[in-house]
């Protein structure tokens, strides 16, 4: 006897969907049979508002598409637009986009890492640990910029305005502590019997796949493939720091977690050598306001927490943008969620989504 | 070392070398092919060793007023550099170009993206549905032409406050 799919729906609203976010999984007993997902209901059409909007007012809209990472979200469209305009950002500022995106990175990988293990089952505590660090960042960026979660720091040609005098301190004593926190959390959690159990050999994904697939980012590298934008093609400042690509071996959830855990470290070495060698000078260059580049376009990508985010603007010469198109890793990282789910059961699926770590914001946009 | 970027003269021998008269034109910043040929020029530089263009890093749909066009950036991870291919359809109403999913799998969501947003159909895909809007949504938002504007554009932003010529006419 054959019996037809029971459906399930998971969302729009549901905690573990991280957003209004809605996965249909059609099972047969415990085991998914097929995965479809349901997005949209975030839709802002971003990209059509910015053809309506100058080049700077534009950038409060790469807040508000990955609301995690704003920084990173800033960057990699003045980058797009500094190509197109072929303006250059002075040295201070070059830094100062390091110091921002490698502190985005860390408070974005400290939430994903915080969802995954409450996925996992390990309830709210480590969540709440991860907040209390991501507070002190967000405390840094509130007195860079005056906002905590939609920044609009950066600028055409630098960043908005300099850094007060107490954001050195904060950020000097705050990454002094933050090798041994991380450490807490690897203790609390690498070893943790619900990590491991629930997350290991779950949701492979072999490295031929993932480069089919287009995913980038932590799951691309949990695949074992050493790609990064911050390496392959730097942008800012990041030609002149050090550091190293953490790849996981097998690709499965609990590696991709583990890449985040070390990227938390390596982020942190580049805080300590991008604060130790920021130098003086003016932090933008005077562009005009009413900002016209010359027919054209441009694609300017740079390593968001996600993966590779990616903005193509085309210019027609006009005030205005005449496409704006967001390469969004969220999205796209999404692609491989099917054949990874089916074959699995449904507490499987939820870790899957959990690893991918997802911004609705970013794949709605 | 950073990401070399192919320039599109490059690109467009290489890909004559293997598949005469797939290039419709080669500007430095991209090359355009036949649509028809697009399936066989993207496995081409898949497959090419010396390119190794494995990575479909973004799709992009633009509506340039009286064509459709595709964007498709390729990029190798072994040997770190990326092409910018292009593919056009003249058809204004129901533009419909060859899908790439069947040798980029990252495709699915981006072309499902562009059917949505821009209305080009993508022969081949295998499940060709709306993606952020729902069922039964009035046309394609990101067509220029989209609400029938007059000039067959949105009004958008003509220029900046205190230019001669400003107006904020049918500014929403």
């Amino acid at each position: 006897m054959k019996a037809e799919p029971f459906v399930v729906n998971i969302g729009p609203q549901h905690p573990s969907t991280h957003g209004v976010f809605r996965l249909k999984l059609s099972l047969d007993g415990e085991r998914i049979v097929d995965a479809d997902m349901v997005v949209g209901y975030l839709h802002r059409s971003m990209e059509k508002l910015a053809e309506e909007r100058s080049y700077t007012q534009n950038i409060p809209f790469t807040d508000r598409t990955d609301y995690l990472a704003a920084m990173t979200g800033n960057l990699a469209y003045v980058l797009a637009v500094e190509q197109l305009a072929g303006v250059e950002a002075p040295e201070r500022a070059q830094w100062l986009r390091v110091i921002m995106c490698e502190l985005q990175r860390i408070a974005s990988h400290a939430m994903a890492i915080g969802t995954f293990i409450n996925d996992c089952g390990a309830w709210q505590t480590p969540l709440m640990y991860m907040f209390r660090e991501r507070e002190k960042i967000l405390d840094l960026f509130e007195m860079a910029c005056g906002a905590r979660l939609t920044t609009n720091y950066m600028r055409i040609g630098g960043v908005s305005r300099d850094i007060p005098p107490e954001f050195m301190p904060a950020a000097l004593s705050l990454v002094k502590e933050l090798p041994q926190r991380i450490s807490e959390y690897e203790g609390l959690s690498i070893e943790n019997e619900i990590v491991v159990a629930r997350a290991r050999g779950v949701g492979i994904l072999p490295a031929e796949r993932a480069i089919a697939c287009s995913v980038s980012g932590p799951m691309l590298r949990g695949s074992g493939v050493a790609w990064d934008i911050r390496k392959a093609q730097p942008y800012a400042a990041y030609d002149r720091v050090q550091f190293d690509i953490p790849v996981g071996t097998n690709g499965d959830c609990y590696d991709r977690f583990l890449v985040r855990m070390e990227e938390l470290r390596q982020s942190t070495r580049i805080l300590e050598q991008a604060l130790d060698s920021l130098p003086e000078g003016p932090v933008n260059v005077a562009i005009p306001v009413a900002i016209r580049p010359p027919p054209g376009e441009a694609y300017g990508r740079i390593e968001s927490p996600r993966g590779e985010l990616g903005f193509y603007v085309i210019s027609d010469g006009g005030p205005a943008p005449f496409r704006f198109h967001i390469r969004s890793p969220s999205l796209i990282n999404l692609t491989p969620l099917r054949e990874m789910s089916i074959g699995m059961t449904i507490a499987d699926a939820i870790i899957i989504l959990g690893s991918i770590d997802i911004v609705v914001g970013e794949v709605d946009r | 070392m950073p990401t070399r970027f192919l320039s599109g003269p490059d690109v467009a021998r290489r890909i004559e070398g293997t598949l005469p008269g797939a290039v419709l034109a080669a500007e430095p910043q991209w090359t355009e092919v036949q649509p028809e040929q697009l399936v066989a020029v993207c496995t081409f530089l898949r497959n090419d060793p010396e390119l190794d263009l494995v990575f479909l890093c973004s799709l992009t749909g633009v509506h340039r007023l009286d064509h459709f066009e595709v964007v498709y950036h390729l990029q190798s991870l072994k040997l770190n550099h990326l092409a910018t291919l292009k593919a056009k359809s003249w058809e204004n109403e129901e533009p419909e170009l060859p899908s790439v999913t069947p040798l980029f799998s990252g495709a699915i969501f981006q072309e499902r993206e562009a059917y949505d947003l821009l209305g080009i159909r993508f022969q081949g895909h295998p499940d060709l549905r709306r993606l952020f809007l729902w069922d039964g949504f009035p046309g394609h938002p990101l067509r220029k032409d989209w609400l029938g504007m007059p000039g067959q554009r949105m009004s958008g932003l003509q220029g900046f406050p205190g230019e001669p010529g400003f107006s904020n006419e049918g500014r929403g």
